[in-house]
C-alpha cells in the first residue's frame, strides 16, 4: 500500500513538473554541457571559478551589475579565491587585493562630498552604470540584466548561459533581424513576426540586444588554459552558477549526512512497528 | 462513543496471550526495547541536530561580520578632541589626548582601582595620545560623555559612572573599565578596529 | 475528548494540577489512550504528516520572518541575503518554500482519501467541513506567501489574482483597488500580504485544533468503513499508531530533504529569481503546481466572472460535500460502481493540473488539428480542461447523489474484526478460529 502510494506521488509529481520544463518558450534546446557541480555530489572547481571569474570581470562586467554579490563572497567557503588560511574572507589578502583595484563611490563622514576610495572585502561589485535608464541609454536602450542570480533564473541555467554565448550564429534567410538586434537561436521569445519564410519553419530563440560577448583569444587565462569561446562561456557559466548558490556545496553535504540519519531513522522505527505490531491482525 | 472497560493497554495484553509464536511470550510491546528505544533516541536526535541551524540562524550573519572592521583616519582628530565612529552599531571613541590628561592617568595607575588596569595597558606602546575604547558604559550600555564626572574623564548619565581620563572606573555602579577593542595601526595616521 | 477517561494521575502533582487544568488528561485521552480502529492503513497517515508539515512551517516561517523586508525595495534581496549570508538561511528558507508544496501534497492525498473512504458522511460531516476550511485558508496563505519574495512570478501572481476579484460586477473595481491599498500591486500590497501570511498559519492552527476535536468526538472513519462496535475494533493511539504514523512522516521527510537538498528548484519557477517589474509579464505565468486543477478551471470559461464563479465553485461544492452524497455506504471498498468514477474523478484533477500547466491553445496531440468547437480547436488544452472540469463538478452534482440511490453496494462486513480475520494473509495460524480474541 505504502510502495503504491509513493508511486503514485511521485507519477503525480512528475506529471505536474512537466509544464516547467516546457514553460522555457520557443527556444532551441540547450547544448549539452557538462559540470563538475552538477549531480548529489558535485562540487565546484575552483580553478573554473577563477577562470571563470576573470571572464566576467574583464568582459561581463562592463555592462552587467552583481549587485549581491560583495568582494568577501569570492574568498569564502567553496569561493574562486577560497583559502583555508583565512576562513573568514574578509582576511583573505588576494581578496582585498582585488577589492583594492576597485574605486567605490562613498561620503565623506566630514565634508559629506561623493568621493571615490579603494574598495574593501565587504564592498560590494560595483555596478557599471548608476541607475536603469543610464544602463538603458548606453545600451542602446536595453537592459543588462544583474547577473547575480542569472542560473537560478533560467531553465537549466548554466546549460543555457553556455549556450546563449556559444550559440550566437547568422540568421537564416527570410529572418529580418532589427537595428541593433542579434539573433540567437536560444534566446527566450518569438521571432515569427519577423519571418518571412513558411510558417511551419520558424527558427527557433529569439532577438538579443547584446552582441557575441565573447570570443577565443579575449580573456587570458591565469593557469594557462586555453581561451577557446566554448572554455570562456564554460568557465563564466560555472561562475555565475556558484554566484547564484554559493551554498550549493554546503546544502549538498548537510543533505547527504541528513539522507543517511532519515534512512537509519526510517529503518529503526519500521522495526519498531513490526514489532509493536506483530500481534495484531490488522 | 461507546463506554469503555477499564485501560486500553490490558487489550494489548490480551494480544499477546493470544500469540502462539513462544519469542513473543511475556513481551510488553509498549516499552522497555532496544529497538523501540533506539528509534526514540533517533527522534530525538533528529530534532536535536535540526535544532542548531534554527538556533545559530540569529547569530550575526555573513554580511554583518564583513562590516565589524573599520579603518579610520586620524588626522581628522584635534588634540584634546575626541571622534565618535560606529562600530558593529556602537560609539567608539577615538580620542587624542593632551599632555595633562596623560599626565593624569598616570598619576593614579596606583590608585585603589575597582579594575586595575595601567595607562600604558590601555593605549599601543608609544602612542599614548591616542586612547581608543568603546563608548559603552559597562554597567548597563549607556554612552558616557566626556567632561562630566569626577576624574576628567566620562561620565555616565544613566546611573552615574565615573570613569577617568583613561576610560578606568573609579566611581558609581559600573564594573569594568571602558572595554579597548583590538585594533592596530596601519600607519602612523590611520587605525583598523575589529 | 470521547466523553470516557482512563486517566489516573499518578502523582501529587499531577493530581492537583487534574482538578484545576486537566491538560495531561487532555493529552492522554487523545494522543495515548484514544481508541483508534485497527485496520486503518498508511493513507490514514497523512493526518500525522500534515501536522508535522504546519509545525515546520511555521517554525521555519517564523524564522524567516526575524531576516526578510516586506518592502518592494528590499524584499528580493533580503531573500537572497537569507540565502547567502544568514547562517543556515539557505536551509530554512528552502524548508519553507519546498514545505509548501510537501504540505499540499500530503492535504490532496488526505482530502482523496477521505472522498475514497467516505470520511465525510454522518457522523463526520464537521469534520469534513473544517477540513476543507483548512484547505481554503492554506491557499490563502499559500499564495501570499508566493508574493513575499516579489519576484517576476510572484509580483504577476499577486496581479493575476488580485485582478479575480475585478470580476464581481459593480464591487469588483472598489474591492481590488482595496486589496491592493492603492492603483496596482505595490508596496502596500506586499506589506499586508506579510502580516496576513504570518497570522493566517495561527488560524490554520486553530482550525487544525478543532478539525482534531471534531475527530475525536466519532473516533476515526476506517478502510471499511463500518462503525467500530467493540473495543475487539480498537487499539489504543499509542504506541500503535505513534510508531506508524511516526514511521511514515520519516518516509515522507525523506521525500521532503530529497527536494530541499537535492532539488529545492524544481517545484519554484525560474522566473521568481527575476526580481518583480510591474512593465513586464513573464512569457508564461502559471501559479504554483497545487494551484492548477483550480487555474485550469477557471481558463475553461471564456467569460470573466464565469470562470470566476465556476473557480469558487469548485471548492465550495466540497463543502456541501456529505449531503450531495447519497449512498449509506462509506467504504468505496464495498461500492465497485462508485469507486470506478472515483478513480476517474482523481484523473480529471490530474488531467486539470496539467491543464493548468499547459498553453490553453496549444493541442494536446501535437501536430493535429481536428476541428473548432465553439473557439478553439477540439484538440487543444481548453477543451480538455472544459471535459475534466465538466467531469469534476458532474461527479459532485450528479454523479455522488444519483448512484447512492441506484447502485447496489457489495455486502459490508458485520465489524472491523470481522474481515480482519477473515483475511488469511493477515491471520495469524490458529487466530482465526478463536474470534474472541483478537489474534
Amino acid at each position: 500500500m505504502l510502495r503504491k502510494g509513493i508511486a503514485l506521488a511521485a507519477l503525480g509529481l512528475a506529471m505536474l513538473s512537466a509544464p516547467a520544463a516546457l514553460a522555457a518558450g520557443a527556444a532551441a534546446p540547450v547544448k549539452h554541457v557538462e559540470y563538475s557541480f552538477e549531480g548529489p555530489f558535485g562540487k565546484f572547481d575552483q580553478a573554473q571559478l577563477q577562470r571563470g571569474y576573470k571572464v566576467y570581470r574583464e568582459v561581463c562586467s562592463a555592462c552587467h551589475s552583481m549587485t549581491l554579490m560583495s568582494f568577501r563572497n569570492l574568498g569564502q567557503k567553496d569561493g574562486p579565491f577560497y583559502d583555508p588560511k583565512y576562513p573568514n574572507p574578509n582576511d583573505n589578502p588576494y581578496v582585498k587585493s582585488i577589492a583594492k583595484d576597485y574605486q567605490i563611490k562613498d561620503i565623506d563622514s566630514e565634508t559629506g562630498d561623493v568621493i571615490e576610495r579603494p574598495g574593501t572585502s565587504a564592498d560590494r561589485f560595483p555596478s557599471p552604470f548608476p541607475n536603469e535608464p543610464a544602463a538603458r541609454a548606453s545600451n542602446g536602450g536595453a537592459l543588462p540584466p544583474d547577473l547575480s542570480v542569472m542560473a537560478k533564473a533560467r531553465h537549466h541555467g548554466p546549460q543555457y548561459i553556455y549556450s546563449l554565448l556559444t550559440g550566437y550564429k547568422e540568421p537564416p534567410a527570410g529572418l529580418k533581424v532589427g537595428v541593433g538586434q542579434h539573433y540567437n537561436p536560444y534566446m527566450a521569445g518569438d521571432v515569427t513576426a519577423a519571418w518571412s519564410g513558411p510558417h511551419d519553419k520558424v527558427p527557433p530563440g529569439g532577438f538579443i540586444a547584446m552582441a557575441p560577448p565573447l570570443a577565443a583569444g579575449q580573456v587570458t587565462f591565469d593557469d594557462g588554459t586555453k581561451s577557446t569561446l566554448e572554455q570562456e562561456a564554460k568557465d563564466v557559466a560555472a561562475f555565475l552558477t556558484w554566484a547564484s548558490e554559493p551554498k550549493m556545496q554546503e546544502r549538498k553535504s548537510f543533505g547527504f549526512a541528513a539522507m543517511i540519519y532519515l534512512l537509519i531513522f526510517a529503518g529503526l522505527l519500521y522495526a519498531s512497528y513490526r514489532k509493536i505490531w506483530k500481534n495484531v491482525a490488522h | 462513543m461507546r463506554p469503555q472497560t477499564k485501560g486500553s493497554f490490558k487489550v494489548a495484553d490480551t494480544v499477546v496471550g493470544a500469540n502462539p509464536d513462544t519469542h513473543a511470550a511475556g513481551d510488553d510491546p509498549n516499552r522497555r526495547d532496544f529497538i523501540h528505544i533506539a528509534a526514540a533516541v533517533a527522534a530525538g536526535g533528529a530534532v536535536a541536530s535540526l535544532a542548531w541551524p534554527f538556533i545559530d540562524q540569529m547569530n550575526p550573519s555573513g554580511d554583518t561580520l564583513a562590516l565589524a572592521s573599520v579603518e579610520f583616519d586620524l588626522t581628522k582628530v584635534e588634540l584634546g578632541q575626541q571622534v565618535v565612529i560606529k562600530w558593529r552599531g556602537k560609539p567608539l571613541f577615538v580620542r587624542k589626548r593632551t599632555g595633562a590628561e596623560i599626565a593624569a592617568a598616570i598619576k593614579d595607575d596606583k590608585a585603589d582601582l575597582r579594575d586595575p588596569q595601567t595607562d600604558e595597558e590601555r593605549h599601543k606602546p608609544g602612542k599614548a595620545e591616542w586612547l581608543v575604547v568603546i563608548g559603552t558604559c559597562t554597567h548597563l550600555g549607556c554612552v558616557p560623555t566626556f567632561g562630566g564626572g569626577d576624574f576628567g574623564g566620562w561620565f555616565c548619565p544613566c546611573h552615574g559612572s565615573h570613569y577617568d581620563t583613561s576610560g578606568r572606573i573609579r566611581k558609581g555602579p559600573a564594573p569594568k573599565n571602558l572595554a579597548v577593542p583590538d585594533y592596530a595601526f596601519l600607519s602612523d595616521t590611520k587605525v583598523k578596529v575589529g | 475528548m470521547s466523553g470516557h477517561s482512563n486517566y489516573e494521575p499518578k502523582t501529587g502533582i499531577e493530581r492537583w494540577l487534574d482538578t484545576r487544568l486537566p491538560i495531561v488528561r487532555l493529552a492522554y485521552d487523545s494522543i495515548i489512550d484514544f481508541p483508534t480502529p485497527k485496520n486503518l492503513n498508511y493513507w490514514w497517515t497523512f493526518g500525522g504528516i500534515l501536522a508535522v508539515c504546519l509545525g515546520i512551517q511555521l517554525v521555519t516561517g517564523i524564522v524567516l520572518a526575524m531576516h526578510y523586508v516586506p518592502h518592494v525595495d528590499h524584499a528580493f534581496a533580503s531573500v537572497e541575503r537569507i540565502m547567502r549570508d544568514v547562517n543556515y538561511g539557505w536551509l530554512i528558507r528552502y524548508m519553507h518554500a519546498n514545505g509548501a508544496s510537501m504540505f499540499f501534497i500530503a492535504v490532496y492525498i488526505h482530502m482523496f482519501r477521505g472522498l475514497y473512504y467516505g470520511s465525510y458522511k454522518a457522523p463526520r460531516e464537521v469534520l469534513w467541513i473544517l477540513g476543507c476550511v483548512i484547505y481554503l485558508l492554506m491557499m490563502a496563505t499559500a499564495f501570499m506567501g508566493y508574493v513575499l519574495p516579489w519576484g517576476q512570478m510572484s509580483f504577476h501572481g499577486a496581479v493575476v489574482i488580485t485582478n479575480l476579484f475585478g470580476a464581481l460586477p459593480i464591487v469588483g473595481e472598489a474591492i481590488t483597488t482595496w486589496l491592493w491599498g492603492g492603483f496596482a500591486v505595490d508596496n502596500p500590497t506586499l506589506n499586508r500580504f506579510f502580516s496576513l501570511h504570518y497570522l493566517l498559519p495561527f488560524m490554520i492552527a486553530g482550525v487544525v485544533g478543532l478539525h482534531i476535536w471534531a475527530l475525536h468526538v466519532p473516533g476515526n472513519n476506517n478502510p471499511t468503513g463500518v462503525n467500530v462496535k467493540s473495543k475487539e475494533d480498537t487499539v489504543p493511539f499509542h504506541p500503535y499508531y505513534t510508531v506508524k504514523d511516526g514511521f511514515a512522516i520519516v518516509v515522507f521527510l525523506i521525500l521532503f530533504a530529497s527536494f530541499v537538498f537535492y532539488n529545492p528548484n524544481a517545484l519554484g519557477h525560474a522566473d521568481n529569481y527575476i526580481p518583480a517589474n510591474p512593465l513586464v509579464t513573464p512569457a508564461h505565468i502559471v501559479p504554483e503546481w497545487y494551484f492548477l486543477p483550480f487555474y485550469a478551471i477557471l481558463r475553461a470559461v471564456p467569460d470573466k466572472l464565469g470562470g470566476v464563479l465556476l473557480m469558487f465553485g469548485a471548492i465550495a461544492v466540497m463543502f456541501v460535500l456529505p449531503w450531495l452524497d447519497t449512498s449509506k455506504v462509506r467504504s468505496m471498498r464495498y461500492r465497485p460502481t462508485a469507486k470506478l468514477y472515483f478513480f476517474i474523478f482523481l484523473l480529471a484533477c490530474l488531467i486539470l493540473g496539467y491543464c493548468g500547466g499547459q498553453l490553453p491553445d496549444d493541442h494536446v496531440i501535437p501536430h493535429l488539428s481536428t476541428f473548432t468547437l465553439i473557439d478553439a480547436d477540439l484538440n487543444s488544452f481548453v477543451w480538455l480542461s472544459r471535459f475534466a472540469a465538466l467531469y469534476y463538478f458532474a461527479y459532485f452534482l450528479v454523479i455522488l447523489p444519483i448512484l447512492g440511490l441506484t447502485e447496489t453496494p457489495l455486502p459490508q462486513p458485520e465489524s472491523i474484526s470481522a474481515p480482519v480475520l477473515s483475511h488469511p494473509a493477515n491471520a495469524p495460524a490458529g487466530a482465526a478460529a478463536s474470534p474472541e480474541k483478537r489474534g
